[in-house]
């Protein structure tokens, strides 16, 4: 079963930028990738620039609008995500747990609708 | 089905958890699972009458069962995706003893975390349960239809996130089984004190949540918690037939008859207490449950160890606190409601008015009830008066809301003075 772990935090949680913690947590992001490598359970994962480089793009009855900013102005904000392979929820929970942000963000667990192959 | 008589009827209260529990272990299909129990128990009406009831009843409707949900299977255009789930059910019944009781897998899958807790509820009701959506609909003062759309978003949440019906390791099962204590416990209250209904007491969902918390011990006999709750839900049912009043009025521990309590029920939470006590592991059923056992024990209210009580409270604070680390307020409530039967009313209510101010229980009625008991005890009527209406703009319980508006209309006749009344907090009435 593959999930996707959305990973979002507000915009002044976690550590401050250059601060030793934050190096520490860098580490503790490249661990937890490691770790989902050689459970064999990592399909894909990205941590995405600032919502500040959003970009929200909209055809309404043919019309084209490009706006500056992410689709909806909230406190908590995506900042990446993984796409994992494991084989229940449960597996996906704990993995979500895991995440480094966890302790001050909200990691949503999706199911990836499974299409019948064509 | 459980209100039918005859031969099925009897065993379906034991034996419809198991059927469905086994054949959604089996199959990891919960709709196909309980399908299948559904016609195994049909089947049975029908053969039974004609037959007799076969010498492993039990048996005899999970085989049924499970031959039920092949045939569907093989009828299943996606066939070839079933044939896992097959091969994983032939597997599966040829070593029928697993390490956890398929019930206990159904139970703690049914109270996932992942689910809303209105959906635990109403998948714990019917699927371990067995009751109808349309009695699941009418405890729950909800329309069928939206209790059948509850349960079918649930369904398909398990369906689609992959809720396995299957008992996770040790360590989170220990967990989870709290969850399902929770749920037990708010079908109790729901049962108990029936929020929206019009009766105070909701006699099925209390029998229900008292068979769930049966269930849960005979399942997992080691945990003290399990004890706690199951003697609880007997030493507050006890109170049952005293609840109310013959004009359907609200009565208060104080009013109540003590020599028309259930004895057996409170004989029975008092054994399953010592049980649980034998552990030497307290946790907050269990001292809720000696609350309660303290109350049925009492010959009066006056008589009550309130000492005890407190210190009982105290204990329970010392465990649960809020996420931001304040202690639980309705336990703080709780506590000073039993003080102040051996403290003095005044300073009582000086800690109560703290804890008011705080807030967070503004909209909680058994603080403003219980603030205006402890004003009357003192004699301060009118202010009585206006926490009793605040308390009444609050319920949403049409038994507690005709109680209210009486103590508001008898307050202003009334000569002032200390009154019989209990305290307000849902554990002390």
């Amino acid at each position: 079963m593959k999930y996707m772990l959305l990973l979002y935090s507000a915009d002044n949680a976690g550590p401050e930028m250059g601060s030793p913690e934050q190096a520490a947590e860098m580490q503790a992001w490249f661990a937890y990738t490691e770790a989902l490598v050689s459970a064999g359970a990592l399909v894909a994962g990205d941590p995405l620039q600032g919502t500040d480089t959003a970009t929200t793009v909209r055809v309404r009855e043919g019309q084209l609008s490009v706006t500056d900013g992410p689709f909806a102005e909230t406190k908590e904000m995506l900042g990446g995500y993984y796409l994992i392979d494991v084989p229940d929820l449960d597996a996906a929970l704990e993995w979500a747990a895991k995440v480094p942000l966890a302790p001050y963000g909200s990691v949503e667990v999706r199911p990836l609708m499974e299409l019948p192959p064509r | 089905m459980r209100d039918g008589g005859g031969l099925v009827a009897d065993v379906f209260v034991d034996e419809w958890a198991r059927v469905v529990a086994t054949v959604a272990r089996d199959f990891g299909d919960l709709e196909l699972a309980e399908d299948c129990a559904q016609e195994a128990f049909e089947v049975a009406t029908r053969r039974w009458e004609v037959e007799g009831r076969p010498p492993s009843p039990g048996a005899w409707l999970v085989t049924v069962a499970r031959r039920r949900a092949i045939d569907v299977l093989r009828r299943d255009r996606r066939f070839e995706a079933r044939l896992p789930a097959l091969a994983r059910a032939r597997e599966r019944a040829a070593s029928p003893s697993p390490l956890v009781d398929d019930r206990l897998a159904l139970l703690v899958s049914c109270c996932h975390p992942a689910l809303g807790v209105d959906a635990r509820v109403a998948l714990t009701l019917k699927l371990v349960g067995g009751l109808t959506v349309t009695q699941i609909a009418r405890a729950f003062v909800v329309s069928p239809t939206a209790m059948a759309r509850r349960l079918s978003r649930a369904r398909a949440k398990i369906r689609r996130a992959t809720i396995r019906i299957e008992a996770p390791d040790h360590d989170i099962l220990i967990g989870r089984i709290a969850a399902v204590r929770s749920v037990i416990y708010l079908i109790f209250t729901q049962g108990h004190t029936a929020t929206a209904a019009t009766e105070l007491v909701r006699g099925d969902l209390c029998d229900e949540a008292r068979w769930l918390a049966g269930l849960l011990v005979e399942l997992v006999p080691g945990d003290p918690e399990n004890l706690g709750l199951a003697a609880l839900i007997d030493l507050t049912d006890a109170r049952r037939p005293e609840r109310m009043g013959p004009d359907g009025h609200l009565r208060l521990l104080g009013d109540h008859d003590r020599s028309r309590w259930n004895r057996p029920m409170i004989d029975s939470g008092l054994a399953l207490l010592g049980r649980a006590h034998a552990h030497g592991c307290p946790g907050p059923f269990q001292l809720r449950a000696a609350v309660a056992a303290l109350h049925s024990t009492a010959p009066s209210l006056e008589a009550t160890d309130w000492g005890a009580i407190v210190g009982l409270y105290d204990a329970m604070l010392e465990g649960c606190s809020d996420p931001t680390g304040d202690p639980d307020p309705v336990l703080v409530l709780n506590r000073l409601v039993a003080r102040s039967r051996i403290a003095p009313v005044s300073e009582v209510l000086v800690e109560l008015e703290a804890l008011a101010s705080d807030g967070r229980l503004d909209r909680y009625p058994y603080l403003h009830s219980a603030r205006a008991e402890l004003l009357l005890r003192l004699g301060r009527r009118r202010e009585a008066v206006r926490w009793f209406g605040r308390a009444l703009e609050l319920t949403e319980n049409p038994v507690e809301a005709a109680h209210l508006s009486e103590r508001i209309a008898t307050v202003g006749e009334e000569p002032a003075g200390p009154t019989a009344e209990g305290g307000a907090g849902p554990d002390s009435v």
